[in-house]
């Protein structure tokens, strides 16, 4: 939005990113606020360049629609008799691609009411409820050093344990949601503990571990949908019934809109993921596990013990991920493809929202704009979904590599401008010296 | 410690190089350090786990036992050498195995209170026996063809062997490959599109090389000029691989499927003298060349890792950059070449695919092998042949389930497809432990 203002700013900025691990502001006197902080982020470093990064995605994917539209290509056979065709062809493709795209996501002003021309929106939210839950839970598993994989299996079993609950026991209204819920949680966060319990015991290595457990709660909840515990009576096909009124997530904007509490569920995930790790004292030997498990078993952490909660806690938002699916989006009963990919979108939402608690949420909802966004585009440009895939892994991508977006946009490395290997040789380093200091 | 070392404290420079590289996978924080190498640890894992399986043994084999005659043709029709079946009944079979494991589990108990060490050949023996059992018991009153159950075995397991070889060289390296998912579909779907185009498949043999090679590339520029944390690079990496395949299959090849998605595929090439021996020939030697190069593919790994120069280097800059880099080494350029390399192998993994078992390109045809392979490189602790043999369980146990579904088995399907992952879980928890990659894997080389 600003290269006049990025470039000029970007010097003060470089000079308070190393500043903040000692905790020694550079120039001011009084401590920086938290606005102050957020403001050097947002102009200097992470968030200029999430943005640059989102931007380069969409490019990349807007080629990407180009070449491969036929008109495109026609257009391209006599391009040296008349060139105007072909960028002609290219801008409608790829502007009514993206017009598509947004207005699959976000607001719709062709449409008749009011009601219908936000509804896009709230269906990005709803998209992006699970997508949050399960990038927590991935998220926090990540904070401590263990790579969560197993999302569709956590997700797979909360959901049968709340979908069971859900249609089989006859609660008053409320309580048969946050019994369906809790059992959710507790089906998930044993399906990831299983994992932390197997590592911490054996030293079984979690990437296996949840990788095997992915495929052994999709068959067994394969096999659950066969049997009268899960299948819906009279029916032949795995697909469970569907679930009591009582226990359903209610609408949170009326009928019309499809947005459910479990957007509720979901940022009150948050706001105890984010109180977790960086107010209680559980989330700071969780952190204290992740950047150096030997430093924190020398200062007399269980490292073990951490490794069973985390995978415990982890499964179980993971599995929050399922229950909002079951109860919220999917209603009318479930099958074993209930999960929609979900656990493994989650990873990148994690990755995007470096495993902070609030950068996953708005991850989250950006993935679920381009959820949302995809379907509409399928549906009215004939552009494959698969589309938002490749947009999503760029984007996670250039944010990954920082030097790699300064590149192309020509930006000055604010980290250290003349000698910019060394310093971006040692981003851990800061994150180190801060657990010192915080100690 | 993160700072530069004063260059007087050699010796903390030895003992901690790594203090500020931030934490990915391959961390083992409770392996213990520097333990004297005397002192036998009496694990009870194994015997354990082995109590489990006899317990499990007993129940299936004689409490839940079947009558009737379990038969196992040895050969084909097209055999030269035909085999007599055997014919083993199935109750009394399953009371001889399920007492020779109770056995052998007792044996493993006594030897861990006498603080021996269980060798590797009585796990072998031990597992084989029980998957005797197993089969005499699921195929009680039916036949199972050996050679088919091993033929199939094979063909499922060379994607896996091919990825898993390419997940060994990388991580020798010190270049942690979650990518092999994304190479092995890059693989399939480049070859595929050009065997189509040129209509030979060796062709598109080679594509399939390039198009691992280059998912290899990003892998490599990514981790290794920009730092990014390996593990995520692969797995966005995967991500990017699937939605881009996805997309150009359904944007583009969908359309034109006769020119661009209809690969020949390679024939079935039995090597003359060698196709003839029973049960091995079949199984081994009447193959495609894709499987051929696989064979060639593990040894040279296996041969080049361990006794040659090359390999040397690989495994120092893998397990001690710094060290490699003090004797002139160069550790990025190494580390580079390799993951290319590895991704190349990979790649013809994925040709697999498309060349040699399925036909046409499809949607994520992968289904999830890179992961398989990946467990299998950690299963095989990174050892090329144990990380094959890891490979060929997996193959061996889905292909188990195809054959028991095939005959009407008396489990349901859904827990036969569960057995790999579930036999994987026991084995990585209880006979693999705690297992250690190469030191540097996962971390990023930067020469002060």
């Amino acid at each position: 939005m600003s290269d006049e203002n990025q470039t000029p700013v970007a010097p003060a900025a470089a000079s308070a990113a190393p500043a903040a691990a000692p905790a020694t502001p550079p120039l001011e006197v009084e401590p920086p606020s938290r606005w102050r902080v957020t403001f050097n982020e947002i102009i200097g470093g992470s968030v200029m360049i999430s943005v640059l990064a989102v931007v380069l995605a969409m490019v990349a994917g807007g080629i990407l629609i180009a070449v491969t539209d036929p008109d495109v290509q026609k257009a391209a056979g006599y391009f040296f008799a008349r060139p105007g065709d072909t960028f002609v062809e290219i801008w409608k493709s790829v502007s009514g691609a993206y017009v598509a795209l947004f207005q699959g996501s976000v607001f719709n002003p062709t449409r008749p009411d009011f009601v219908a021309q936000i509804k896009p929106i709230t269906e990005t939210l709803t998209f992006a409820t699970p997508l949050i839950a399960a990038g927590l839970g991935v998220g926090l598993a990540f904070r401590v050093g263990m790579f969560n994989i197993g999302g569709r299996g956590q997700m797979l079993i909360a959901a049968a344990c709340a979908g069971w609950v859900g249609f089989t026991l006859h609660l008053p209204w409320g309580i048969h949601m946050i019994v369906a819920v809790l059992a959710g949680l507790i089906g998930g966060g044993i399906w990831g503990g299983i994992a932390g319990l197997l590592k911490a015991r054996t030293g079984a290595h979690e990437v296996i571990v949840t990788i095997m457990l992915n495929y052994v709660a999709f068959y067994l909840v394969s096999f659950l949908l066969r049997t009268p515990i899960l299948q819906a009576p009279g029916s032949n096909n795995p697909k469970s019934p569907p679930i009591d009124s009582t226990a359903v997530f209610p609408d949170l904007l009326g009928p019309q809109f499809n947005l459910h509490f479990g957007f509720i569920f979901v940022i009150a995930a948050t706001v105890f993921v984010w109180w977790l790790l960086n107010r209680s004292s559980l989330g700071f030997k969780f952190r204290a596990v992740g950047i150096n498990p030997n430093a924190a078993r020398v200062a007399g952490i269980d490292v073990k013990n951490m490794y069973v909660y985390a995978m415990l806690i982890s499964g179980a938002l993971v599995g929050l991920a399922g229950v909002a699916q079951v109860l919220g989006t999917v209603q009318t009963g479930f099958s074993s493809g209930i999960d929609a990919g979900i656990g493994f979108d989650a990873i990148t939402v994690a990755l995007l929202g470096r495993s902070k608690p609030w950068g996953i949420f708005i991850a989250g909802i950006l993935f679920g704009a381009l959820k949302a966004g995809g379907f509409a585009m399928q549906a009215s440009q004939g552009i494959p979904i698969d589309i938002v895939l490749v947009v999503q892994s760029l984007i996670v991508l250039f944010i990954a590599a920082p030097p790699l977006v300064r590149t192309v946009f020509r930006l000055p490395d604010p980290a250290n401008p003349k000698k910019p290997k060394t310093r971006t040789a040692t981003p851990a380093s800061t994150t180190t010296g801060e657990a010192v200091t915080a100690k | 410690m993160s700072d530069s070392v004063p260059s007087s404290n050699v010796t903390t420079n030895n003992l901690a190089p790594t203090g500020s590289l931030p934490p990915t996978e391959h961390n083992h924080p409770d392996a213990p350090l520097g333990a004297p190498a005397r002192v036998v640890v009496k694990s009870w894992k194994a015997p354990i786990a082995f109590a489990v399986f006899a317990i499990g043994a007993i129940l299936l084999f004689v409490a839940f036992g079947r009558d009737g005659d379990s038969t196992f043709p040895l050969s084909t029709d097209s055999d030269l050498i035909q085999l007599p079946a055997v014919v083993l009944p199935t109750r009394a079979t399953g009371i001889v195995i399920a007492v020779l494991l109770v056995l052998l589990a007792a044996v493993s108990a006594w030897m861990v209170a006498s603080a021996r060490k269980i060798p590797l050949w009585f796990m072998a023996v031990f597992a084989v026996l029980f998957l005797i059992g197993f089969l005499t018991w699921a195929s009680a009153g039916q036949s199972i063809p050996i050679p088919g159950l091993l033929i199939g075995t094979v063909s499922l397991s060379v994607p896996l062997i091919f990825g898993a070889l390419g997940g060994v060289i990388s991580e020798r390296v010190g270049v942690v490959n979650v990518a092999i998912e994304g190479q092995l579909l890059a693989g399939a779907f480049v070859s595929a599109v050009v065997a189509s185009v040129t209509g030979n498949p060796f062709v598109g043999l080679i594509g399939a090389v390039v198009a691992g090679g280059l998912v290899s590339f990003v892998l490599a520029a990514f981790s290794i000029k920009y730092l990014v944390d390996q593990v995520i690079v692969g797995v966005v990496l995967n991500v990017l691989v699937t939605g881009l395949t996805s997309f150009l299959y359904s944007q583009v090849l969908t359309n034109n499927a006769t020119v661009l998605n209809s690969p020949p595929r390679f024939d079935r090439l039995p090597i003359p003298l060698l196709s003839e021996i029973p049960i091995i020939g079949p199984t081994l030697f009447r193959q495609t060349i894709v499987v051929y190069f696989m064979y060639i593919a593990v040894a040279l790994v296996f041969w080049g890792l361990f006794k040659t120069k090359w390999g040397l280097r690989v495994r120092a800059v893998g397990e001690h950059p710094q060290a490699a880099d003090t004797v002139g080494i160069k550790v990025n350029p190494t580390r580079f070449w390799n993951v290319m390399l590895a991704g190349a192998i990979t790649g013809l993994g994925g040709a697999y695919f498309t060349l040699g078992s399925v036909g046409a390109f499809n949607k994520e045809m992968t289904a999830g092998a890179g992961y398989i392979a990946l467990a299998a490189v950690i299963f095989g602790r990174w050892d090329p042949i144990r990380a094959t043999l890891a490979a060929l369980l997996f193959g061996f146990a889905s292909n188990l389930q195809y054959v028991l579904g095939a005959i009407g088995s008396p489990v349901p399907s859904e827990f036969l497809l569960m057995l790999p992952y579930v036999v994987t879980i026991f084995a990585v928890a209880g006979l693999v432990g705690r297992v250690r990659g190469p030191a540097a894997a996962g971390r990023p080389y930067v020469s002060s």
